[in-house]
Formats: structure tokens, sequence, C-alpha cells
């Protein structure tokens, strides 16, 4: 079997990396999974997170804050935001962290008593500032 | 006969406006290259996004509990139609067919006795449909401030639209826009959202290929793809939009400025004409008047 295999990072705006990878971390909803070479097909939606590609020559790091990935032959990651994480700065990643709280609360102002969307938009703000820790920015602690 | 001076000040007022096209052109030319560079960047994610979807859709549609926003209302009495057309004017008939192609759709949508809501995108759109249909307006979605179009501007018009939907305001969406065939066609397209519909050819080659497993499940998956579908649908129509807007105005600039080319090239033989029949008539005065002495 290959040892690597088609690997392509596209947000909706560019197409951020396509390559040959050996194996891609990816931050699925239910759970991270890493995918290498022959990985069964599957489709998972994303969480925010930190995409990790190892390539041949190294490993590239990637915030991503939602989407799908598309496991099979090849891989692709569908990232509705995609950062390099040497261009993720406290700045951008502050802007990420604040999004994710207006989100937050505004669906808590919208539905009362029903804990689905509420619990959803609570773990989409954890996740964004779990992602601070760990590419080591400051997410400037948010009050829930 | 216009006097000898205002055929100058004409030709040389044609060759400002000649300037003022061919500047335009220019600027057309440049940024329908970064418009074209920018809708090539967004294909390859809307063309995956829609064969996940497409085999999704193939697989759960039957289901009745489908999303609604893949099966539908059930019904299809309110219409929405998204027109997008350009912030500016100044190229050629581009705001003009997609109007057009918009007032056929309402037109029809009347005649079978839907209702019809209107959502605008850009000011020029707006501008036309206002005097007959402007009590079917719903909103407006002004992009003039907008210098570079991001995905951001898409999702916020698709959030806008699916906060309409859930409200129950409208049954069906069609957007519609000039899709980009090349500098010189753009062919105005009406495309229904919502419901998503794919293509027949996308199915076939979903089928193809392998099956997916899906986690989580197949319906939340979908429940969670079909809004950014919408999104990526208005994000691909806008990039098409702007790029068809720019090769629009670069050939009517073009155009523009080979008119007023020819116009200069005729009222300079016209103005050398009367220059050389008012020296003519000068000389008879004075050969008249050498004679009678």
């Amino acid at each position: 079997m290959a040892d690597t295999m088609q690997f392509d990072l596209v947000s909706p705006e560019r197409s951020l990396l396509s390559t040959q990878a050996k194996s891609v971390s990816i931050p699925g909803t239910d759970g991270d999974m890493t995918a290498g070479p022959g990985h069964a097909a599957m489709i998972t939606t994303l969480r925010p997170g930190i995409l990790k590609v190892e390539t041949e020559t190294g490993t590239e790091e990637f915030v991503v804050t939602g989407g799908f990935a598309e496991i099979g032959t090849t891989v692709s990651v569908l990232a509705e935001r995609a950062v390099p994480h040497a261009d993720m700065t406290q700045e951008t990643y502050e802007d990420l962290v604040r999004e994710a709280q207006a989100y937050y609360k505004k669906v808590v102002e919208e539905t009362e008593n029903e804990p689905g969307p509420v619990d959803d938009a609570a773990k989409l703000l954890q996740d964004m500032v779990a992602v601070g820790g760990h590419i080591g920015l400051d997410p400037k602690q948010p009050n829930f | 006969m216009p006097s000898l001076k205002d055929l100058k000040t004409r030709i040389s007022s044609v060759k400002s406006t000649r300037k003022i096209t061919k500047a335009m052109q220019m600027v057309a030319a440049a940024k329908l290259r970064r418009a074209q560079d920018a809708a090539e960047m967004a294909r390859p994610y809307s063309e995956r996004f829609n064969a996940v979807l497409g085999s999704l859709a193939a697989s759960v549609g039957g289901s009745p509990t489908a999303p609604k926003l893949l099966s539908g209302t059930g019904k299809d009495d309110v219409h929405m139609l998204v027109v997008m057309t350009a912030e500016r004017g100044l190229c050629g008939g581009f705001n003009s067919s997609i109007v057009k192609r918009a007032r056929t759709a309402i037109a029809k949508l009347k005649a079978e006795g839907k209702t019809v809501k209107i959502l605008t995108v850009g000011k020029k759109g707006r501008e036309q449909l206002s005097r007959e249909h402007g009590k079917l307006f719903v909103g407006h979605v002004d992009l003039s401030e907008v210098k570079k179009l991001g995905y951001a501007d898409a999702q916020s018009i698709a959030k806008d639209l699916l906060t309409r939907f859930d409200e129950g305001e409208f049954d069906v969406a069609t957007i519609f826009y000039a899709k980009f065939e090349t500098v010189i066609s753009q062919v105005p397209t009406a495309q229904q959202i919502i419901p998503a519909q794919f293509d027949a050819a996308e199915d076939d080659d979903a089928g193809a290929s392998t099956l997916y497993e899906y986690e989580p499940g197949e319906e939340a998956i979908l429940a969670d793809l079909l809004p950014r579908g919408v999104s990526t649908q208005i994000f691909s129509a806008l990039l098409e939009n702007a790029a068809s807007e720019q090769g629009a105005r670069m050939s009517a600039m073009d155009n523009a400025t080979r008119n007023a080319g020819e116009m200069i090239d005729k009222l300079t033989i016209e103005y050398n004409r009367s220059r050389q029949a008012v020296i003519t008539n000068e000389l008879i005065e004075i050969i008249s008047g050498a004679e009678a002495l």
C-alpha cells in the first residue's frame, strides 16, 4: 500500500494546501481522528480545532473553524475558515472567540428552555477557547 | 451648420470622453482578472461540496424526516427571488439582462397565482425593479462598501435567507445572477437554492464512488451541511456575478472607446472641410475685391 495519500485543504475563498500526506489529524465533531492511507471511507463534520497534516517533509498545522472532511482514497477537508498556524495572531484569534461568544449569547437569548442549540453553541465556544490553549494564545478568558 | 469653434469644442469633449472610457476599460480589465482568479479559487470548494451534498441528499432524500431545506415545505405558494446585480452602472446590458430574466420569472409566477417576494442584492437591480415590483421587496443587501467579496458576505445573505425560511416566509428560493462564460458573453441564470436541487450528473457521479460512513449520522451531517450549501451557492453566484460585471463593463467600455474614436474622425473631417470652405470664401472675397479695382 502506498504510504502517502493525496490531501487537499480548501476553504470557500481559496485552496490552501494540496499535497501528498502521510497522515492527517482531523478535529471531528464527535472526537479527533487521524486518517492514514487506506482509511475507511467516511464523512465527518468538524469542530473548531487544529488540523495536523504530516507530510514527507514535515508537519503543517492549520486552525479550522468548522466544515467537513471527506475521507476516501484521498482526504479532503472543506473548512469554513482555515488559517495556517503561523498566520494565526492573537488578534485574529480573539476575533474568532468573540464571534463564537456573540453566537452563544444570541442563541441563549433566542431559544428558551431548549438545551439543544444552547449546548451546541456553548460547545462551539469552548472548542474555540480550547484552540487558544493548543496554539499558545490567550483567549482573554471569556465569561460564560 | 456648426461653426468652427463649436466643432473644436465638440472634438475636445469627445476626446476626453474617450480618455475616460479607455481608463474605465483598463480598470475593468484589471478587476476582471482578479474576479476571475477569485472565482477560479472558489471552484474546488463548491464542486466538492456539491458532490458530497449530492450523494448525501440522494441517500437521505426519500426519508420523511429529511430536513426542510432539502425536501421543501411541501408547498410552493410563496417564492423568494434573490436578484443579484451590480452596484454600479455603465456595464452594458449586464444589469438589465438579469432584471429582464427576473421579470419574466415574476410574470410567470404571478400568472400561476403564486406570491412573489423579492430580495435584491446590488443597487442597480433594485432601481430597475422598483418601478414595477416595488411592493414585492422584502429586503435589500448593499454591497457598495465591499471592496473584495468575501465568504462572510455570502454568509450574511444566506443567514438572512435561512432565518426567513425558518419563519415560514417563503417556500422556494431562487437566485438570479449572470453566469460568466467569456468576457463578451454572460448568461443570466436562475438557480433554485431552497429546497436544494442537484444536477443529475452529480448524482451519477456520487453513485459510482465509494459508500461513506457518516459521523455523526447522515441526517445530522445533512442538517449541518445544507445551510452551508446555501452560503456556498450564494458565494459562487456572487463571484460569478462580479466576474460577469467586470467582463460586461470591459466590453461595453471597449465599444464606447471605439465609438468615440469614430466620432472624433468624423468630426475632424467635418472640421477640416468647413475650415477649407472658410479659407476659400476669404480668398474669393479678396480676389473679387482686387478685380473690382
